[in-house]
């Protein structure tokens, strides 16, 4: 089956990102396609690499990056999302004139097409938030 | 757009207050963004969700909080070809709400009438 999925709340805050992340992983061992996992609300703070969560926990960021580059998975942070709370790409750093970017690897910004998107291309678009 | 041909079932379920989280707010963006793939749409609003629609909204600096009234938003939604608007019988009931305190005509769905709904649809994005 051809999922995508949605992300609604950031890591560490709520549970909703680790289930996804289960969800995902469990879903592509299982041989399912993921056809696009989608950051929106908080949930675009997944994508910051500038979190450094203490040693002996799991680090949220960094476990979807890998998991991006096992699996080609497509992350995908909303950009009007992202900007209200401060999530930059290189690009988007140029052109609001900010001095720095944090994108996590594996992770890309764009727009809310690409929610709507891939509801339309999957057989079940599922929901992790509050 | 893109994805030409393809119509889906789209339901947005609104859950919250407008202002106290920006849930309502950010459901609204992806409505209006989505109108453009042209898919087949509706919304719900259940539980503290029914107050987005709440007439006479006073949200500026010197009337209130302070944040934009993003409730005249709704009114255009029309516009966007976006007219399937159910709210919950018992939510507004709880909340002593009439369909004429509303800033659009929406329609009332008990328990049941939600239930079928939701289980036409292809696609059930929950905020």
């Amino acid at each position: 089956m051809k999922f995508a999925i949605l992300v609604n709340e950031g890591p560490y805050q709520h549970q909703a990102s680790d289930s996804a992340y289960q969800f995902t992983k469990a879903a592509l061992k299982k041989g399912h396609e993921i056809f696009r996992v989608f950051f929106y609300h908080d949930g675009v703070n997944n994508g910051t690499r500038l979190t450094v969560p203490p040693q002996d926990d799991r680090h949220v960021v960094n476990r979807w990056s890998e998991l991006s580059k096992e699996n080609n998975l497509d992350l995908v942070v909303c950009i009007a999302a992202a900007q209200r709370r401060g999530l930059l790409d290189e690009n988007e750093a140029k052109r609001h004139g900010k001095n720095a970017n944090n994108i996590a690897e594996g992770f890309r910004i764009s727009g809310l097409g690409q929610l709507i998107e891939a509801g339309v291309q999957s057989d079940r678009l599922v929901v992790f938030g509050d | 757009m893109e994805e030409e041909g393809v119509v889906k079932k789209f339901l947005y379920v609104n859950r919250k207050a407008p202002y106290g989280s920006i849930y309502a707010l950010e459901s609204l963006e992806v409505v209006l963004i989505g109108a453009a793939f042209e898919q087949d749409v509706s919304m719900v609003f259940i539980d503290d969700g029914v107050y987005q629609l709440k007439k006479d909204q006073q949200t500026s600096v010197s009337s209130g909080i302070g944040m934009k009234d993003f409730s005249k938003t709704y009114r255009a939604l029309e516009g966007y070809d976006v007219e399937k608007l159910y709210v919950d019988k018992k939510s507004m009931e709880e909340r002593g709400l009439s369909v004429d305190e509303l800033v659009v005509p929406v329609t009332i769905l008990d328990d049941a009438q939600m239930g079928e709904l939701m289980e036409q649809q292809d696609v059930v994005l929950s905020f």
